[in-house]
């Protein structure tokens, strides 16, 4: 008798291991470290940032801030530099109208400047690549290097791991009092061609008593599997404006990791609204620091996934000076086996007295497969203060179904009317006009 | 108005049906021809909005025996859409608010689909205002209603006049009003119930749910069912409803007991 002992593949058995982590960590750090050849305090920058990545390890769910988050599905993809991309691409349908003259395109982390349009705007408003900016305007490295990399947080693995790489990025610079009117459209396309690591960086830096809108947005052009790893850092100056609508519609097959650092100053006004549509495995992480008194942020997510979708939100607010005010409502629909993950942090210290936070979880879960886990977490000890937290899971009513159906709307329509119905209140966020029909067609299911 | 041999339109024998496995409808039998006006009144937990649900389609209730014919077809055949679509129309005591759907989008796909199933082309967006704007003058409403979230944000009493304007539009056979009266003030009670008599013809039929005599001093019925106990136990003219109002249930309920 004999007996036969198949061995599962080397690779895969490695993976779950330590050491096997530990290779694929240096591979993404050797990756990230050969894309361009910079000099200077960009080469120190991305130094630093690589020590940083050697320290750490690759994070697992033994890990709390990834509890829920398994990322084997990115140990599975053996990633590579991306090609170089065709010379014309039809991203027609991302274009927005509203941003027909101010949009950055990147493809596969590269600089397109034949896909993209700046128009010269009004004075002083720096919108452009990094690479580029610092040959044009060589002036406004004080607006850039102060910022790039200086985040709190950035030493987070994969903050440090797109910063060790970092080569270019979309940099948007707002002047001291001044309105911008358009909004500016930073385009992230993905062509999915190979399983390429990708790092798309942002810069904005709105200069105090200035406002803008911007829309951070990651597409793709086909079905392939990738890694994004993308990080904005965002400086809101004294009393200014910033609106950020950040789009992840990324290839169903891809993974995405990415942050977003706003620092707020002194009665500086954030307003986000982040959606996520796509990718196989998401994860985003949001961190609002408060630098002075009396700001106002406003965080408006979505997250609708289907099938064996995993897209994870960790928010984090920390507050440090008094008179804040924050509002929260993150939205998550599931359908399928589909499994959402939402952990909200606040940190009211002591300093951040009459500090006013709300923070609202709302999820709906469309098949009894679905799963969120959801979880508030504020840390509060200044004593007067007003937060709020709370968290609902439910599904669609057979009341409310009925009710459309007693009109007669059939079941199906009637369903889609309700998820619509649901997703509307962040999606009627989108100052965009041209973007909230898009967005709407994408969050409905599917008809039967 | 009663009308001699007119066509009927509803036919309930021996109607049975259960919520989460409790029997409620214990053996319904009513019979409503075009033109009529019935009202049904009865104490708390006797029935009458769990028959208005059954009529309806409402999948949380399963009927156990019994027949329901609407214009000489099965009714229980039927799912909940198409017997809105067959002119059946249930205003709801509840009626749900759906943010982010506007009351005319919603309004003109609830038309639409009826004009579908009718064979009839559907109506754009332009034929469709100009409809519309005739409905609201049923209820009284404002056109700012119209670009309103459905439901989302009215008080009680904009609810149910918008639950009128639903009707007007669909221009039902048979319109079953499920405590429409409840919660209105006596302004709101008229504007409904004056709705609901321009509504009113020979060719179709009301059928009024209602705890209070008062709606109907405004909707007058040709005949009034008490419900008890999952059934119809008396049927009179419209002056029962007022010996009701003056005696409560109570008599009534005591009087079946002693003939059965």
């Amino acid at each position: 008798m004999s007996i036969q002992v198949s061995a599962a593949p080397t690779d895969t058995a490695s993976l779950t291991t330590a050491e096997g982590r530990a290779a694929y960590l240096a591979r993404l750090l050797e990756l990230a470290q050969s894309a361009g050849n910079p000099t200077g305090w960009l080469s120190a920058l991305r130094q630093q940032a690589a020590a940083h990545v050697q320290e750490q390890t690759f994070p697992t769910t033994r890990d709390e801030e990834w509890r829920f988050t398994d990322l084997s599905e990115l140990l599975k993809i053996e990633l590579v530099q991306p090609e170089a991309t065709p010379l014309s691409l039809d991203i027609a349908g991302f274009c927005l109208p509203e941003a027909a003259g101010s949009r950055l395109v990147f493809v596969d982390g590269v600089y397109a400047p034949e896909l993209s349009a700046v128009d010269d705007g009004p004075a002083h408003l720096v919108v452009g690549n990094l690479v580029n900016l610092l040959k044009t305007h060589p002036d406004q490295i004080d607006q850039i290097q102060p910022y790039l990399g200086q985040q709190m947080g950035s030493e987070e693995v994969f903050t440090a791991l797109n910063t060790s790489g970092l080569t270019d990025a979309a940099v948007v610079l707002v002047p001291k009092n001044s309105a911008i009117e358009t909004p500016i459209h930073l385009l992230f396309v993905a062509t999915g061609q190979t399983p390429a690591l990708l790092q798309p960086r942002c810069l904005l830096v709105a200069a105090p008593n200035s406002q803008l809108t911007v829309v951070e947005d990651y597409v793709t052009l086909g079905k392939g599997t990738y890694f994004t790893n993308s990080v904005t850092e965002i400086a809101v100056q004294e009393n200014a404006q910033v609106t950020h609508i950040r789009l992840q519609r990324e290839s169903l097959a891809a993974v995405h990791i990415g942050k977003t650092a706003v620092s707020q100053a002194r009665t500086a006004r954030y307003i986000s609204t982040a959606i996520s549509l796509g990718a196989k495995l998401s994860r985003h992480n949001l961190e609002i620091y408060q630098t002075g008194e009396q700001t106002e942020t406003t965080l408006n997510g979505l997250t609708v996934l289907r099938d064996e979708q995993l897209g994870d939100t960790h928010s984090t607010l920390a507050l440090s000076k008094p008179y804040g005010t924050s509002r929260q409502v993150h939205k998550c629909i599931v359908d399928d086996r589909a499994h959402a993950v939402f952990n909200g942090k606040v940190f009211v210290p002591k300093a951040a007295q009459l500090t006013d936070a709300g923070q609202l979880s709302r999820t709906l879960l469309l098949s009894p497969k679905a799963r969120v886990d959801t979880k508030p977490q504020l840390e509060i000890v200044a004593d007067n203060v007003k937060c709020t937290h709370g968290a609902t899971v439910g599904q669609l009513e057979t009341d409310e179904i009925f009710y459309l159906q007693s009109r007669g709307i059939d079941a199906t329509t009637a369903r889609r009317l309700l998820v619509y119905a649901f997703a509307y209140e962040i999606i009627s966020q989108v100052p965009i006009a041209s973007l909230r029909p898009i967005l709407a067609n994408q969050v409905l299911p599917a008809q039967a | 108005m009663i009308i001699e041999n007119s066509p009927v339109i509803l036919s309930v024998k021996n109607l049975t049906a259960t919520v989460d496995e409790t029997l409620i409808l214990k053996g319904m039998n009513l019979e409503i021809r075009a033109g009529e006006i019935h009202a049904i009144m009865g104490p708390n937990g006797s029935g009458k909005s769990t028959f208005s649900k059954v009529l309806a389609g409402h999948p949380d209730y399963k009927v156990t025996g019994g027949e329901v014919m609407y214009l000489g077809q099965n009714l229980l055949d039927l799912e909940p859409e198409d017997r809105a679509r067959s002119g059946i129309f249930l205003a709801f005591q509840y009626p749900l608010e759906i943010p982010g759907v506007s009351n005319l989008d919603f309004l003109r796909v609830a038309y639409n689909s009826k004009r579908k199933h009718e064979g009839l082309e559907e109506l754009d967006a332009f034929d469709f205002d100009e409809l519309i704007q005739q409905k609201l003058d049923v209820v009284k409403m404002d056109t700012s209603f119209l670009n309103r979230s459905v439901n989302e944000g009215f008080s009680g009493g904009e609810k149910k006049r918008n639950e009128i304007l639903q009707m007007a539009l669909l221009d039902p056979k048979l319109a079953i009003l499920d405590e429409t009266d409840s919660g209105l003030d006596i302004d709101a009670l008229k504007i409904v119930a004056n709705g609901v008599n321009q509504l009113s013809r020979a060719d179709n039929a009301m059928l009024v749910i209602t705890h209070y005599q008062r709606l109907l001093e405004y909707i007058v019925p040709d005949y009034v069912h008490v419900m008890a106990n999952g059934r119809i136990i008396r049927t009179g003219s419209k002056d029962l409803a007022l010996e009701l109002e003056e005696r409560g249930y109570d008599w009534v309920l005591d009087e079946e007991a002693v003939a059965s």
